[in-house]
């Protein structure tokens, strides 16, 4: 399932990017926060069991051939959700870099697709509520096959959109989604069984190996940080899904135009103006806020879903820059 | 050569050579890991027609591969993985894109077939360049070049981690294997009924190294922290070297290269 730097734009890459570093930024600080230095030693030696697992063949019963480990799923019962996807991203990391397996510009699509689900839709959505109360070698089984299955499902679909979103296929979206779909669901049975049946091991073996076993759910408030997830999905929603309905009428400068130029866009010709604009056309990933050759209503929801990522990321970058300027004052005075 | 043996050659020699004594590899990690994300973003950046610019793109590849005296056949070798699933998604553009778009030499060329063909030499183009960095540039001086750009020094610790113990437990895990395999001869992989145990017993032996591990760093001082050698290095040239090919690399994504050159000659 890892992605290739060829199968995606800059646009969606730099999305990804921008996903996947604030789902580590959250780890990274929720690991902090535990203040655990032999958790640092454990996420080493355990990517590296991840990659070296990955290599053993599993023979499938019945079927003469064999499959393999993932790991994300089985990281995360063993070191929670939040080491778990910080290892995993180390795992993606030294597999682009030394085996060339995926990319350095579609490592944030690998991370989202294949370590965000399996950590945090496996672990939190998953195995916690499952192991809360009595925990029985059936649950372990079920949570594990759940688990396994929907997140590679999940990822299986989210390659399917990065890239139809990157527009490099001319294979249609749906065709695409069959053939990705069934194949991932088999992998992700084959995945299901393998981590159960060492997850049952562990825990016949060293229960209290296992992350989240007994635990009870605290009774969070309504945190800060909940807050601004749930602004964000909404307004991935907003720029992904209502965007589809925006108005194709023109805007208020738009129409004043028209009454004083009698036309919306303002046309200039010459040098100058023309090498900027080849430059901005060579450049424009998303002219007109849908994506290049591409008119269909998922075009402009992707449009939505990259503008407003931009725009955040655009916001913190120029928090920073006035944070680090508001600094140099501050030091100067 | 088996799956074990093949990944422990593989690091094994990218570590020796992006440790040799050569001009490129004693360059700034920083410059070439910004300089492989620049080329690769601009690399897909092109339209999926542009085949004429992206051919143009070759020159930091070639320019590279010379100056640091790299092997093409391992970087070929390394296509391997990627290239099949690029082919995959772009085999079928012609039979979806048939409209034609060039002719030569009187045969008309699909539009798909030239995206097929753009698909495919921007994944050659990605691999390569990913090779470059890796072949010149060792884990500790990325890992230095990551925590220069401020990655969490967390996720660098477990990135160098992970490479220490990648070589232990594959040959570990080779280990287990071959001695499955010598108990079940003639079987392809390991039985369902052996998942768990072998699997697990695995596992067990890791978090028990791992325990062991912890315990000698902190006899050595260990807090939490893992540091990363300074950097005192300076390279002559190898600002020009950065700069030059951020101008080059730009020009070579706006202006289709090879046809401007063509155009003096003919």
């Amino acid at each position: 399932m890892h992605m290739a730097d060829a199968l995606i734009v800059p646009a969606v890459a730099g999305t990804m990017y921008a996903a996947s570093a604030l789902a580590a930024g959250v780890s990274v600080r929720k690991v902090k926060m535990e203040n655990d230095s032999k958790k640092i030693p454990v996420m080493g030696v355990m990517g590296a069991f991840v990659f070296a697992t990955q290599m053993i063949n599993f023979t499938i019963p019945g079927t003469g051939s064999s499959g393999h480990l993932c790991g994300g799923m089985m990281l995360s019962a063993i070191l929670g959700p939040y080491a778990g996807f910080l290892t995993m991203i180390g795992v993606l990391l030294v597999q682009c870099l030394f085996f060339a397996d995926g990319g350095l510009l579609a490592l944030g699509c690998n991370v989202w697709n294949m370590a965000f689900y399996g950590c945090f839709v496996g672990a939190l959505l998953i195995w916690k509520p499952m192991m809360k109360q009595k925990v029985t070698k059936g649950k372990i089984i079920a949570a594990s096959m759940i688990g396994c299955i929907l997140t590679l499902q999940m990822g299986a679909f989210s390659v399917c959109l990065e890239t139809l979103a990157s527009g490099v296929s001319e294979l249609p979206f749906v065709v695409f989604l069959a053939t990705m779909q069934p194949i991932h669901l088999a992998i992700g049975a084959v995945e299901g069984l393998i981590t159960s049946a060492v997850l049952v091991f562990i825990h016949e073996a060293r229960p209290e190996l296992l992350w989240g076993v007994g635990e009870k759910e605290s009774e969070g408030r309504f945190s800060l940080k909940k807050t601004i997830g749930i602004l964000a999905v909404v307004a991935a929603g907003i720029g992904g899904i209502l965007s589809l309905f925006a108005s194709a009428f023109p805007d208020g400068l738009e129409w004043s135009m028209e009454k004083v130029a009698g036309t919306a866009e303002l046309e200039a010709t010459g040098g100058i103006y023309d090498l900027v604009a080849s430059i901005q056309e060579k450049t424009a990933f998303l002219p007109d806020y849908a994506l290049k050759s591409s008119d269909s209503a998922a075009g402009t929801s992707i449009s939505g879903i990259v503008g407003a990522a931009i725009v955040v990321l655009l916001c913190v970058g120029l928090a920073y820059l006035f944070k680090f300027f508001q600094k140099g004052k501050t030091k100067e005075a | 050569m088996s799956k074990f043996n093949q990944a422990i050659y593989e690091i094994q020699n990218l570590d020796t050579i992006s440790k040799e004594d050569k001009w490129v590899n004693h360059i700034h990690p920083l410059i070439k890991l910004f300089l492989t994300v620049y080329y690769i973003g601009l690399v897909v950046s092109f339209q999926k027609y542009d085949l004429e610019g992206l051919c143009g793109m070759c020159i930091y590849p070639i320019f590279v591969f010379i100056i640091g005296e790299l092997s093409w056949k391992e970087a070929i070798y390394r296509l391997r993985i990627v290239l099949p699933l690029v082919c995959i998604v772009g085999i079928l553009n012609p039979f979806f894109d048939t409209n034609s778009i060039a002719e030569i030499g009187g045969i008309a060329i699909s539009g798909g077939v030239v995206s097929m063909v753009t698909l495919m030499i921007k994944g050659i183009f990605c691999i390569l360049a990913g090779y470059l960095l890796i072949a010149t540039t060792s884990i500790e001086e990325i890992c230095y070049g990551l925590r220069k750009i401020h990655i969490p020094k967390i996720m660098v610790t477990q990135i160098l981690l992970i490479y220490r113990y990648i070589f232990l437990l594959l040959w570990e895990t080779k280990r287990i294997t071959q001695a499955y395999a010598l108990r079940a001869p003639g079987q392809k992989g390991i039985h369902i009924k052996a998942w768990g145990p072998l699997v697990g017993q695995l596992l067990l032996r890791s978090m028990d190294r791992a325990q062991e591990v912890y315990e000698s760093m902190c006899i050595r001082g260990f807090q939490g922290e893992f540091f990363i050698r300074k950097r005192n290095e300076k390279v002559k040239g190898e600002f020009i070297y950065f700069i030059a090919f951020l101008i080059i690399l730009l020009i070579c994504r706006i202006y289709p290269i090879f046809e401007v050159i063509g155009g003096f000659f003919l």
